[in-house]
């Protein structure tokens, strides 16, 4: 009767352990990676090309080439019919599905292979011309979304002057303003900035006004009980009430500009690691490009643990959770 | 049913308590409630609820108001913290008359409301630096009125790693520090387990007893009510009216024996009367659910008597 029950996996709405948790995410990168390897590296798994290792008797096949399957047996049983030099070859895959291990060498190689041209930049140049684009982009929108979400979370007067118009714009794609930035801001990082501004803003305002809007109003009731008014209950209650969860938002919302920074960074001359990505692409390095894309990745993932666990330390009221 | 105890009637008060409410009488009025009424207007039109609330409460007085659900008690302290404004009548503090909230009027939530990203000193100072002390000064006496409740030890703490007693001592800390005119206590203790409620139960006479405050304290525990009060202001619900203004007979100061003297019984006898009078809810006979057994004849335990 009182037989432990196994690890409880599976019961709704219960964490699991600490070990179990920590199972669960190293399984849940691996489970893809497993994933890539199985389409990699097992021959009989898709593999829709071939690579050719000995032409034979085909004149257009050379050593090395990637050819489709079919086209690969139909001149193999040619080749057997008129008894002549069959062509050897290995299933592959497109040039598009690089092997993990080929990607996980592009990390290392493609910081240390110079630019093809003088003009132009590393790989790492590329990065941090991308990161400081995504930072004043989302800097300058929370230097006035942040103050203005506030202010419309807090007095309804401020809600419903800017919200309704803010709710408008939102709907506006943030890339159809590429071209009238380039207009305005000419063809470099400006417009790009912009974008970023664009893409953050509207939104910024709107979340942090709802989040602001959230704060417990028995917490305000009580401020005043104790003498708090206007600009007290402002600077002294809701700022320092809401801060915790803002700070949450803005950790998503610095996500989003992420999002935006490759169409940005599209607009006038490509830059950053948008123009690595096309350039390594146009090279046909698609292992290059996988490499990159997965940097951006990790370059948002590392930030936002790391803004994560700075939160538990600038907010020590907020250690034991909000749930309780 | 029978061995129900011969009561006294609850207005019967021995000499030295009617002396008391006598002299308490003749002391200057803190709070005046006249003609206070208020309505709400809903979908449904409006709804009226509170009407002619008429009382007055004395210096160093422990009023607590009492009633059934809907009587509009939180509504009535509402009003009288500035939180909610009345639709007609007056609220008198000292004899002038008070719109919206302010320091002169402390209050304590059911919720304790403290402020979750200041530690405990910095929730008493809140406060006294509004109210413009200096810091130096607002932190001295901060720590004073901690140390009042018995919580010197945990100043530099934060509220989430306090119990909901804890909390509880550091909002009437807080509403303290200020020297209001009158506290007003919403529920204060509903949240807190009967163990914990009776120990700040203790607490607050402690403290009202050593420091000049009057006070009005919500509440719908009956216990709760005659243990603390002076008088007990009973609401009637729809609308909200003053039914009966009780003078609590049990002599002060107060102590958890008393729960069981006459005295307390007659008026706790009577306040059963005013607010829970036999009425039929829906669904129910009276007072029994409509039950049939559902337990075998031959069950091993056949009856629970």
């Amino acid at each position: 009767m009182s037989k432990k029950p196994a690890m409880q996996w599976f019961a709704p709405h219960k964490e699991l352990r600490p070990r179990s948790k920590l199972v669960m995410t190293v399984v849940s990168f691996l489970l893809p990676i497993l994933l890539w390897c199985l389409f990699s590296y097992v021959p009989w798994l898709w593999h829709p090309k071939v690579e050719i290792n000995e032409p034979g008797s085909v004149s257009y096949f050379k050593s090395g080439m990637l050819v489709d399957r079919e086209l690969f047996d139909k001149e193999t049983l040619k080749a057997e019919q008129a008894s002549k030099a069959v062509p050897q070859g290995k299933p592959a895959n497109p040039i598009y599905l690089p092997a993990p291990h080929e990607v996980g060498e592009a990390f290392y190689t493609a910081f240390t292979t110079p630019p093809k041209r003088r003009t132009e930049k590393w790989l790492h140049e590329s990065l941090w011309n991308s990161v400081q684009v995504i930072f004043w982009g989302f800097f300058l929108s929370s230097l006035i979304g942040v103050p203005l979400g506030i202010l419309a979370g807090t007095y309804d007067f401020f809600s419903r002057l800017f919200e309704p118009f803010i709710e408008f714009f939102r709907y506006l794609p943030a890339p159809a303003f590429g071209a009238l930035a380039v207009a305005i801001l000419g063809i470099h990082h400006a417009p790009k900035i912009a974008i970023i501004f664009i893409g953050t803003f509207f939104q910024q305002v709107l979340v942090i006004a709802n989040t602001t809007r959230k704060l417990d109003p028995s917490l305000l009731e009580a401020a005043q009980t104790l003498g708090a008014k206007n600009k007290a209950l402002l600077f002294r209650v809701v700022v320092p009430g809401v801060l915790p969860n803002l700070y949450r938002d803005m950790r998503i919302l610095l996500g989003w500009a992420w999002t935006y920074l490759i169409v940005a960074e599209l607009i006038g001359t490509s830059s950053g690691i948008t123009w690595f990505i096309t350039q390594q692409a146009r090279y046909k390095n698609f292992d290059n490009v996988f490499a990159a894309i997965m940097i951006i990745g990790i370059i948002g993932l590392t930030t936002d643990l790391l803004l994560a666990w700075l939160g538990k330390r600038i907010f020590p009221w907020q250690r034991h959770g909000v749930r309780a | 049913m029978k061995h129900l105890l011969d009561l006294p009637s609850y207005l019967e008060q021995d000499d030295e308590v009617r002396d008391r409410f006598d002299r308490l009488k003749q002391r200057p009025v803190a709070l005046s409630v006249e003609h206070l009424g208020k309505e709400f207007e809903t979908p449904q039109g409006s709804v009226t609820a509170l009407q002619d609330i008429n009382f007055k409460v004395h210096k160093r007085e422990f009023v607590c108001v009492i009633g059934p659900s809907g009587c509009g008690k939180s509504t009535l302290i509402r009003i009288l913290a500035g939180l909610e404004t009345q639709t007609t009548g007056e609220v008198l503090l000292d004899g002038k008359s008070v719109y919206g909230p302010g320091p002169d009027r402390g209050m304590v939530f059911q919720g304790y409301t403290l402020f979750p990203w200041l530690t405990v000193h910095k929730n008493v100072m809140f406060g006294l630096e509004q109210a413009g002390r200096g810091k130096d000064t607002a932190a001295e006496e901060a720590s004073q009125w901690i140390d009042l409740v018995g919580l010197a030890k945990f100043e530099k703490s934060y509220p989430h790693q306090l119990s909901g007693g804890m909390k509880q001592r550091v909002a009437i800390a807080r509403a303290l520090a200020n020297q209001p005119r009158i506290l007003l206590m919403d529920e204060p203790f509903g949240a807190l387990d009967a163990q914990t409620r009776a120990k700040m139960q203790s607490y607050l006479m402690e403290i009202w007893q050593n420091i000049d405050i009057t006070v009005l304290f919500i509440t719908h525990d009956l216990d709760e009510a005659i243990y603390l009060a002076d008088r007990i202001l009973v609401l009637k619900a729809h609308p909200g009216e003053v039914q009966e203004i009780i003078e609590v007979p049990v002599p002060q100061p107060r102590s958890p024996e008393q729960l069981l003297s006459p005295e307390f019984l007659a008026t706790k006898k009577r306040l059963e009367d005013l607010i829970h009078p036999e009425q039929e809810e829906e669904g129910t006979n009276s007072d029994h659910l409509n039950m049939v057994r559902m337990v075998p004849v031959d069950h091993e335990v056949e009856s629970v008597f």
